[in-house]
């Protein structure tokens, strides 16, 4: 047993089950964990809408009205009807899985995670409600 | 490369994903559903410009705009491995995920930094 161990750049090749593309069809926890993790493609692409509407913004009044008049199309309405569920999906599961990333303590104790998923869900709403109210003041 | 800075890049998904959480539903809903389809009166071009001189104002925007795409990088970086079973293009689709998200932010920072 004294004899060291070899070591080697690439694992012996085992045998393994191929596994199908589409495992996470298979079992209703892994889709909703596909799901959950394609949610980040939606949150891309409103970053993105918000990055047009930026540039919209600066080159000036008419290329903004172009925008504004693409955001009425079929296409993007669907698209950002599909990309809102999708959004609120990932903030739903995003605050609830808060107090298992990230334990708080208050004085050695440690805040049940009802109290952080509700602080979450009021900074939302409060977040929310500030966003609305500048944004229709105009 | 991309092992050492890995704290980093989880840093930017954690809150990327806490902005894209708290921000995200009201932009979307307002700028993609009810200012088009004319639920609420949308804000007048004039109004937005005039915000956008702020620089809290702007500030605002770029890590609005920023820090979700890093969220996205990393989140779909995974989805990518694990959902389509890609490990072997691992470099490659970390180069092209996280290149995207500096891109965005990139181009999000010239924009803010240039407008009038």
């Amino acid at each position: 047993m004294s004899a060291e161990p070899r070591y080697t750049l690439y694992h012996p090749r085992w045998y393994r089950r191929r596994v199908s593309v589409w495992w996470w069809l298979q079992n209703r926890s892994y889709t909703w964990f596909v799901l959950r993790e394609l949610t980040s493609v939606f949150v891309a692409f409103f970053a993105v809408v918000c990055l047009w509407q930026l540039r919209a913004l600066a080159q000036g009044p008419e290329t903004y009205g172009q925008f504004l008049a693409r955001l009425q199309t079929p296409l993007f309405l669907a698209l950002d009807t599909v990309a809102f569920l999708f959004v609120l999906f990932h903030a739903i599961t995003w605050f609830n899985l808060t107090p298992k990333a990230m334990v708080v303590r208050l004085r050695g104790k440690r805040v049940p995670d009802w109290v952080v998923i509700g602080l979450n869900y009021a900074a939302w709403l409060v977040l929310s409600g500030a966003v609305a109210f500048m944004l229709l003041r105009g | 490369m991309v092992g050492r800075i890995t704290p980093l890049l989880w840093l930017l998904f954690s809150a990327g994903g806490t902005v894209a959480a708290l921000l995200f539903p009201v932009h979307l809903f307002l700028t993609g559903l009810a200012f088009p389809l004319g639920w609420l009166e949308a804000p007048r071009y004039e109004f937005l410009h005039r915000l956008l001189t702020h620089p809290v104002i702007r500030l605002y925007l770029f890590v609005l705009i920023s820090l979700p795409l890093f969220h996205w990088a990393h989140r779909f970086r995974y989805t990518l491995y694990d959902g389509l079973q890609l490990k072997h293009l691992t470099e490659l689709i970390a180069v092209l995920c996280y290149g995207a998200a500096l891109l965005g932010t990139a181009m999000t920072a010239y924009l803010l930094w240039n407008i009038a």
